[in-house]
């Protein structure tokens, strides 16, 4: 079995930002989208803290403590950058202005329902940040995830059981395993990973899946 | 004469006291107010309720403050940090009250706060544990859920530039919640890089205008 690596799924997510998009890039994997998106694209990345227009990571010596991205790392803005306080920031997001966000998730249901900000572990103190924002805000919620979790449970299901983020929001699953579009009520496999059986993928999976006629293999470079 | 200028933090925080609500701004170490905060900690001030996006960051202001348990109840999206355990220690040890706020919802409560609106509707939240108990309504075929203003009797700033009137320029990110937090407390109080003369900041550029500012003081990072 072929399961992609991170930086792989960050690879195929990049191949579906359009030319002229303004994307949020949420905190940990989402953010290895930007390594990846092709240079004939012109792509604006927004970030919660007031960012239009995030550049690369500077190179060493180069970093402004006052220049952090959501993540609080040290980042440029592209000449055409912005920056808004908060507030204005968060009305591009709830305002429905950013096109595409991408967000990590510890459970997605076949409705498109997000769970990513709280566990059933209530000893720690839960941290929602720009998350529930984002899911009800942006036009398009793509969520980057491990098919299972370490201990091999599902994470795609027929209904979360942690606390939701937002509901029906999710509109396509990029998975170590497979790209999966969230439609009607169901989890529509669209592209699978080489190697992988459409079996041992329901075999992984929480729900039914529903295969696409034109499903074909997940394509990425080594990376 | 107009002269929001003030020379030392006794004169800085006039008015304190324990239980003080503050707004704190700044996201991690960007734009926090870490001076002002720590004067607040040297002053033995405690009970402290504090509005901020994130519990503190790192080993400056609010994570000193939590450190002596002089904060009571945090207001925040984001409580913990990758660099500091001394929330999730207090709160797992029941000594730290924490409230979760969607980022966006308490950046725009702060602003309905500041701006006199009375509550707004928002989608964010809807059907999520952070709505329980909080009016829905439906609006044009989809839920919102209604959220109140949130004010403070102090908020705490940090910004690039200061007049005698109180005009405020800030840095790339370290703007963050500074506007919105300048006009939803009773006093703003604003550490500096530098005072600039009236006049000196292009109208244009005023990114706080003077109205939402009581006090600013010239700090030098330390």
């Amino acid at each position: 079995m072929a399961k992609l690596n991170r930086k792989q799924i960050a690879w195929r997510v990049a191949q579906d930002i359009p030319e002229g998009a303004y994307v949020n890039l949420g905190i940990g994997a989402p953010e290895m989208v930007a390594n990846y998106l092709p240079d004939d694209r012109e792509v604006i990345i927004h970030s919660e803290n007031g960012l239009l227009g995030m550049g690369p990571t500077p190179t060493p010596g180069e970093e402004d403590p006052d220049l952090i991205n959501a993540g609080k790392k040290p980042v440029t803005l592209l000449d055409g950058g912005s920056i808004s306080h908060h507030t204005d920031s968060f009305a591009m997001i709830r305002g429905g202005h950013i096109d595409i966000c991408v967000l990590g998730a510890f459970q997605v249901a076949q409705n498109g329902d997000l769970a990513n900000w709280a566990t059933l572990d209530n000893s720690r103190p839960p941290g929602v940040g720009g998350a529930m924002d984002l899911a009800v805000g942006a036009k398009d919620v793509f969520v980057i995830t491990d098919h299972c979790t370490r201990d091999g449970q599902p994470k795609l299901l027929n209904q979360c059981s942690y606390p939701l983020t937002g509901t029906a929001v999710v509109t396509r699953v990029y998975s170590d395993h497979a790209l999966i579009d969230v439609r009607d009520n169901s989890f529509i496999v669209r592209e699978i990973a080489d190697g992988i059986s459409s079996d041992q993928l329901s075999d992984m999976t929480g729900t039914a899946l529903t295969f696409a006629d034109d499903c074909t293999v997940l394509k990425t470079p080594e990376l | 004469m107009i002269d929001k200028r003030v020379y030392d933090f006794d004169a800085a925080l006039e008015g304190m006291k324990d239980g003080a609500t503050i707004m704190s701004a700044g996201f991690g170490a960007a734009g926090a107010p870490q001076e002002l905060l720590e004067a607040v900690l040297d002053r033995g001030y405690r009970d402290l309720v504090i509005i901020s996006n994130n519990a503190g960051e790192g080993e400056r202001g609010l994570i000193k403050l939590l450190k002596e348990r002089r904060i009571a109840k945090v207001i925040c999206s984001f409580p913990t940090s990758s660099n500091s355990e001394i929330t999730k220690e207090l709160y797992s040890a029941g000594l730290l009250e924490l409230e979760i706020v969607p980022q966006g919802t308490m950046s725009e409560r702060m602003r309905a706060g500041g701006a006199g609106i009375g509550g707004f509707y928002t989608r964010t939240s809807v059907n999520t544990p952070l709505a329980e108990g909080k009016e829905v309504r439906n609006i044009d075929g989809d839920d919102y859920v209604l959220e109140y203003p949130l004010k403070a009797e102090f908020a705490f700033i940090k910004a690039r530039e200061a007049d005698r009137w109180g005009n405020l320029t800030y840095n790339l990110s370290a703007r963050g919640f500074g506007p919105t937090m300048a006009m939803a407390a009773e006093t703003t109080i604003v550490q500096v890089d530098r005072f600039v003369e009236l006049g000196e900041i292009d109208p244009e550029q005023v990114i706080t205008p003077g109205i939402y500012v009581d006090r600013v003081m010239e700090v030098e990072a330390s």
